[in-house]
């Protein structure tokens, strides 16, 4: 099952620890905000994306069902 | 050994976990509030921050649950195992020990709920979370009230320390929650510095084209046709 | 009342006098407005389905789309709504916050009942038991409607009762989840949409919104069937709608066209030439006035030159005037109107507003340009609402459109000439936020 991130822009006040743990799907942009790709997590980065979607201080990532 | 001897042990054991929990909670404090406020530790990434704020957390869990065993399987004192969930049930310095059971149960629920952040949503982790402001003093409070040792020489020092922190980062993180209004708040600095009109975009008025937002507007103009502007204004 | 719905259409030949030939504006004199017998003279009495889901498939044939910019399939959100386990809950969405459109008002001011109407008819189709009238903030709109109510509860032609909720006068009142969010009772702020409103919307309940204008027409499918409905309008696209028309000598009006009318017929533009034309409102899309003057009001069309109908605002540019300008206090406004509640929107849109300030000024620094570009990029998307998309739609469009302009300010020069952008605003805008920047209460 592809699964992909998703962030929940009203709850995201721009911490950063999607892009320090998930650079290959997650960038910044000039102020903080994560530009999140919609590319679907490949199975070697699902426990970091794992970690990124419990880890997020905000609780504004999710992941889901890609497709 | 003699029942004395052990049973001195195990009380020494009590008090100095007791102590290292205290820190330990204090550090954890201090660090959730550094989460909080997005700030950085030199060297660490912010995910590091995070997990230094869990890993401190879950140890000071450790050292507490040794603290209440050990003082519970103290005989020179009656405490009983329900006290140190159930406040205000202990035979001996009911009120002390109760500020413990308090302490416990609070930081029982905030682990609780992180434990399981990503399941139970964000509102109700959220408005749990909010009770370490509240979990911490009554720990304080249950140490101080508890150890005589605390409230002289050393450990007196070390408590006074570890709470001046604490004050100080809550004024720090109420402070800035004030003046912040959210992450960039519409009236903020605007780094748009080489527009001239960037300072005051967000506070200039637009004058009104006579829009129908004022309930002055007669009824006639409300409903109806708007009439071209005599002095040619539209050309 | 004054000429309030003179009616500037071409009905198609075979529509004679009679019942079948009152749409939503009458022609030719005012309508009723809020007297229920004047009302049911002119349109007949409520016409009830008898059962639910009954007027829903008559919809569906008629292929009764939203008016309120959206343009979705009615038939299709009616049916979610109904299957989505629960009572359901209908709100008729009559916010308007778009500044430029007066449609939804004039025809709640004309014709309330057919909304009124199209409300219990709905209500009944999808089995709800509660309904709301989401109003724009006037108070004369308000004891209007009141009053509508009243002398209906009082004929008792209504099923259920429909309370009276005021939205905020914001931009984005009418956005939907903002609507769900106002009528529970709290703030209209747009929300972050999982569920959707359809299956989880007021109070739990699995949520009707509907325009006002699209409420009413079904209320006319209800009493003349789908095959009547398709008198007008296109074959894909059928019926009529409400536009608001900004003609370029300053006049505006809202008429009620069938949908494929000629877009230069609506806007006069033989009799009053324009340099572009805007369609869709301040989220919608610039078009040469050239190119314009050639298109039917059909989606159809618009979509080929990258707009849409949207809710039928439409604004014809007159030629003396600095479009960078008019777009430049629209954007201004667009930003402050942000709910402020996602990072790019609140961050990137007055940027924008700004760098855009400064094109539509004289000798613009060349590096806004750029800019623009990127800021354009980071934002359109990434918010919980289409705030920034429909931003950067406008934005995207006016440069293209008006690139003629900025070429003439990177050079020091303007079409407004000496006037300049200080000249008085043609599009038009309410008064500027009291305080500055809003506050929480400003969404209540």
């Amino acid at each position: 099952m592809a699964v992909r991130m998703r962030v929940n822009p009203i709850a995201c006040t721009g911490h950063g620890l999607c892009a320090e743990l998930l650079p290959e799907r997650v960038t910044l942009d000039e102020w903080g905000y994560p530009v999140v790709s919609a590319k679907p997590v490949p199975p070697g980065l699902a426990a970091l994306a794992r970690r990124a979607v419990t880890d997020c201080p905000a609780l504004a990532l999710m992941l889901e069902r890609a497709g | 050994m003699s029942g004395i001897t052990q049973s001195t042990a195990l009380w020494y054991a009590s008090r100095a976990t007791g102590v290292v929990t205290l820190v330990l909670l204090t550090l954890v404090v201090l660090l959730g509030i550094v989460v909080n406020r997005q700030g950085r530790l030199p060297g660490l990434p912010r995910f590091a921050v995070t997990g230094l704020h869990r890993s401190i957390s879950l140890l000071a869990v450790a050292f507490l649950a040794i603290h209440v065993i050990t003082a519970i399987a103290d005989q020179y004192v009656t405490i009983q195992l329900i006290a140190a969930v159930v406040p205000f049930a202990s035979s001996y310095e009911p009120f002390q020990i109760g500020l413990g059971a308090v302490a416990l149960d609070l930081i029982a629920a905030l682990i609780v709920t992180s434990l399981l952040r990503a399941r139970i949503g964000r509102r109700l982790w959220r408005g749990v979370h909010w009770l370490a402001y509240v979990s911490y003093p009554v720990a304080v409070l249950h140490s101080v009230t508890s150890a005589k040792d605390l409230q002289s020489g050393g450990l007196l020092v070390l408590t006074l320390v570890c709470v001046l922190a604490v004050a100080a980062a809550v004024c720090y993180r109420i402070a800035a929650a004030r003046s912040a209004g959210g992450p960039a708040s519409p009236g903020g600095p605007l780094d748009a510095g080489i527009y001239r009109t960037a300072a005051d975009h967000h506070s200039a008025r637009w004058p009104a084209t006579g829009g129908d937002g004022q309930d002055t507007v007669p009824a006639a103009v409300l409903a109806g046709d708007r009439p071209a502007p005599r002095n040619g204004a539209g050309r | 009342m004054s000429d309030t719905a003179t009616m500037t259409t071409s009905w198609p030949a075979g529509a004679a006098a009679g019942p079948g030939a009152y749409r939503l504006l009458p022609p030719g004199g005012p309508g009723p407005g809020a007297d229920l017998a004047a009302h049911v003279q002119v349109y007949g009495p409520l016409p009830y389905a008898g059962r639910a889901r009954r007027l829903t498939e008559e919809i569906r044939s008629a292929g009764l789309t939203g008016r309120g910019g959206a343009g979705f399939p009615a038939a299709v959100k009616w049916t979610a709504v109904a299957d989505s386990p629960g009572r359901p809950v209908v709100v008729a969405n009559g916010a308007e916050g778009e500044p430029a459109s007066r449609k939804d008002r004039q025809l709640l001011w004309v014709s309330p009942h057919l909304v009124l109407d199209g409300l219990q008819l709905a209500a009944e189709a999808v089995g709800a038991r509660r309904a709301f009238l989401y109003l724009h903030p006037h108070e004369q709109l308000h004891r209007l409607l009141a009053g509508a109510l009243a002398q209906r509860s009082e004929a008792g032609c209504d099923r259920i009762v429909v309370a009276l909720v005021a939205a905020p006068p914001r931009f984005l009142a009418g956005e939907e989840s903002a609507l769900v969010s106002r009528v529970a009772g709290g703030l209209a702020l747009p929300a972050f949409k999982r569920p959707r409103v359809f299956e989880r919307g007021v109070g739990g309940a699995p949520t009707l919104v509907q325009n006002v204008e699209t409420l009413a027409h079904a209320a006319l499918i209800a009493r003349h069937g789908a095959a009547w409905f398709r008198q007008a309008g296109t074959a894909a696209e059928p019926g009529s709608m409400l536009v608001t028309a900004h003609r370029a000598d300053g006049a505006s009006r809202v008429s009620e066209v069938p949908i494929g009318a000629p877009l230069a017929g609506v806007l006069e533009l033989g009799r009053e030439p324009a340099q572009a034309v805007l369609a869709g409102g301040y989220h919608g899309t610039w078009i040469p006035a050239a190119q314009a003057a050639t298109l039917p009001l059909t989606n159809a069309a618009l979509r080929q030159v990258g707009a849409s109908l949207g809710a039928g605002v439409l604004a014809a540019l007159p030629p003396g005037r600095c479009g960078l300008a008019e777009n430049a206090r629209v954007l201004r406004y667009l930003a402050a109107e942000s709910a402020g509640q996602c990072g790019p929107c609140l961050n990137g849109l007055p940027r924008i507003a700004a760098a855009f300030t400064e094109l539509s000024g004289p000798a613009p620094d060349p590096r806004c340009l750029p800019d623009l570009e990127r800021w354009a990029g980071l934002v359109a998307g990434r918010g919980a609402c289409h705030h920034p998309d429909g931003t950067v739609r406008l934005v995207r469009s006016a440069l293209g459109v008006f690139r003629g302009e900025v070429e003439l300010h990177l050079r020091g020069r303007c079409t407004a000439g000496a006037g300049g952008p200080a000249a008085a605003p043609f599009l038009p805008l309410p008064a500027g936020p009291p305080a500055g920047a809003l506050s929480r209460d400003d969404w209540r």
